[in-house]
């Protein structure tokens, strides 16, 4: 799960990592107020979408008087931002985040991931802050510092003196570092982050380091021991065909393509994805109903996808194991008739009780067209796609 | 031969009370496999469709000399229930239990560290051997005995799909491994691929990977160094988009690593015969493994 950061700043300041003075809004006039309150300029309006890269799209501006941040502020509130993570739709901006401008004498980069294959926090760390740090990684790879941390030992000092010294930083703030990476770390741990990044992290005029920016992202999994993290879920940034899939336990992600699939299981459903791809057509989307899919599940799957107009022609694929197909066929029958689909559906089953399932899918009297196997399948989505 | 498990398995299931527990429990009985106990925390005394039930693994082990473990524990608990059959001593841990926090999972890989035990999963269907033994909840009936293929896989029902097509060639399987779909797991495909390569009976491989992470690379690496035997590949997620996880936790392309046709062209430089559509791994196994 991904939040604002205006949210991950509150997180810091928690945890007493230094952050910029600043205040949510979602009016001009509140930013003109937030604007006034912070007593100095230039103050920085920042749009608060989940996306990266929102300088570049044009959603960070720097206002010099109280009449810029007003200007800027209605500028960028509404606006439909777009980004590099966006796609070319873009995201509306609902909130802004009005921030204290400050005196920047370095830019460096300081981000925290679990590491799958080692099983260990790495922490990562560039003298090239400001920048995508996917860029630095590939173009220029000796500018990142990585170190491996066992997550039994936990973070040692050693580790934040060789970040500290790998970052050039003067004497007088490295110790200030240490606390502020201790501090990071403990917070990564405590709320089950799959990412923590600060880019950029800066060095003041006076020596002083501040998280110029703030990501988070949790592991949805642990989200159960972490409420107030799942408070801080905002709905408006996902697409409402997920957000309502969601809700139904249906793991579904939206996709370009026109042709709707229904699936059990992630990984056939990728492969499905894939044959639809390899007969020519693009998948509108990626649905894995689960391996202990009921009725009502595959009813409201049916009714998703329906909704997506794109949608020119539905596959469902399943393979029976937990997941028998009489249950599914049944499921599928009533979705049908609840529904009113007026697409074509290509049905493919496979597994336990398929006998039965098919039997219930043939005495339906509905227009459903059965595959015998994969490539049949993909054949007559195909020939779907041709008409 | 086999790989993991035979006849000779004794198995115990830890969350065998529950719902799933129980439903699955009695499947691979039914299929063959030897189940010796439970163990449900306060249950430990009472039998449970005439399997003895115990509070703990170690008395269960003690008892009962298991050597297998089954875990259908819900995820917040999950952690604790394979580190206690390691701490057992069970030698094989099967853990079907989907949904086990990361940082949860990074604990017990480095408390396994060193450790003579086994873990296949966490998220996965579990490992069957076709004709003795099936610890897990993939349906039994559709796999055919007696190899020569061994399977190992990322995925669920995906790996039905493919020991479907493999069976309905008239090609059977020594042994078939889900690994699991989650970032961090017990049993890579590196020793999964080195046990088959050392079992005589294994003659050919079918490796199923999908977008994520780099095992698939590491495979590839390893199958060029060290299996000699015909290997067939396929990876699910080619026409995924990066960023976005693709149900299980594990199949995210995170910037420009982790995507499906990197994976492809490691096994393919690497002496790997590729599959691409998924409606013709059955084919291509008959020509590969028929040579």
């Amino acid at each position: 799960m991904k939040i604002h950061e205006y949210q991950a700043k509150n997180i810091f300041s928690d945890y007493g990592i230094p952050v910029p003075k600043g205040n949510v809004v979602f009016t001009v006039n509140e930013a003109s107020k937030v604007a006034e309150n912070l007593g100095s300029f230039p103050v920085v309006v920042k749009a608060q979408i989940h996306a990266g890269g929102r300088g570049k799209g044009g959603g960070v501006k720097l206002a010099h008087t109280r009449d810029d941040v007003e200007t800027l502020s209605a500028q960028i509130l509404g606006m439909k931002l777009v980004t590099h993570q966006t796609g070319p739709e873009g995201q509306a901006v609902g909130k802004l985040l009005i921030e204290q401008g400050l005196d920047i004498r370095r830019e460096m980069y300081l981000g925290i991931v679990p590491d799958r294959s080692s099983a260990d926090i790495v922490i990562m760390a560039s003298v090239d802050g400001g920048m995508d740090i996917e860029e630095v990684a590939d173009k220029t790879p000796d500018r990142i510092v990585k170190v491996h941390v066992d997550p039994l030992g936990g973070l040692q000092p050693y580790h934040g003196r060789q970040i500290a010294y790998s970052l050039e930083l003067p004497d007088d703030a490295v110790k200030p570092f240490m606390v502020l990476l201790s501090s990071l770390y403990k917070l990564f741990m405590d709320l089950d982050c799959s990412l923590v990044e600060i880019n950029p992290l800066i060095l003041t005029g006076s020596n002083t380091l501040v998280a110029l920016d703030a990501k988070m992202d949790f592991d949805d999994n642990a989200l159960y021991r972490h409420p107030e993290i799942r408070e801080l879920r905002d709905e408006t940034e996902e697409a409402p065909l997920e957000v309502e899939a969601s809700k139904y336990h249906l793991n579904y992600i939206s996709l370009d393509g026109n042709i709707g699939n229904i699936v059990n299981g992630a990984g056939l459903a990728m492969a499905t994805m894939d044959i639809i791809k390899l007969a020519g057509a693009n998948p509108a989307n990626f649905l894995d109903v689960g391996g202990g899919a009921t009725s009502e599940m595959v009813e409201n799957a049916f009714r998703i996808l329906l909704k997506d107009e794109k949608v020119k022609g539905i596959l469902i694929n399943i393979f029976g194991g937990i997941l028998r197909c009489d249950v599914f066929a049944d499921g599928v029958v009533r979705a049908a008739r609840n529904t009113g689909i007026h697409i074509p559906v290509v049905v493919r089953m496979e597994g336990t009780n398929v006998e039965k399932g098919r039997q219930i899918l043939a005495d339906s009297g509905l227009n459903l067209e059965t595959a015998a196997d994969l490539k049949d399948a993909a054949k007559k989505i195909a020939a779907i796609i041709k008409n | 031969m086999s790989i993991y498990v035979d006849k000779n398995t004794r198995l115990l299931v830890q969350g065998m009370t529950g719902r799933e527990g129980t439903f699955h429990t009695l499947q691979c009985r039914a299929y063959g496999t030897n189940v010796v106990a439970g163990v449900t925390p306060g249950k430990g005394g009472l039998t449970h469709e005439d399997i003895p039930v115990f509070n703990t693994v170690k008395d269960a082990r003690k008892k009962t000399e298991a050597n297998a473990s089954m875990i259908f524990v819900p995820p917040p608990f999950a952690a604790d229930a394979i580190m206690e059959a390691v701490d057992a001593g069970i030698e094989l841990v099967v853990c079907i239990t989907e949904g086990i926090p990361v940082l949860d999972m990074m604990r017990v890989k480095k408390y396994m560290a060193g450790k003579r035990s086994r873990l296949i999963g966490p998220n996965c269907p579990g490992v069957i051997t076709p004709g003795q033994c099936k610890i897990g909840i993939m349906p039994g009936p559709m796999h055919k005995p007696g190899g020569p293929a061994g399977v190992v896989s990322r995925s669920g029902t995906l790996t039905y799909e493919v020991v479907h097509q493999l069976s309905a060639q008239n090609i059977g399987q020594t042994t078939c491994v889900g690994i699991g779909g989650d970032p961090v797991n017990g049993t890579q495909f590196v020793d999964v691929l080195e046990a088959f390569q050392n079992d005589p009976d294994t003659q050919g491989i079918v490796m199923v990977g999908e977008i994520g992470g780099n095992a698939e690379e590491q495979a590839a690496e390893f199958i060029k160094k060290h299996v000699t035997k015909p290997v067939v590949g396929f990876i699910a997620g080619l026409t995924a988009p990066p960023g976005r996880r693709m149900g299980h936790a594990g199949a995210i392309i995170s910037g420009s690593s982790g995507t499906g046709q990197a994976k492809l062209s490691a096994l393919r430089d690497n002496g790997v015969t590729v599959c691409e559509n998924l409606g013709e791994l059955g084919e291509i196994c008959k020509h590969v493994f028929g040579k």
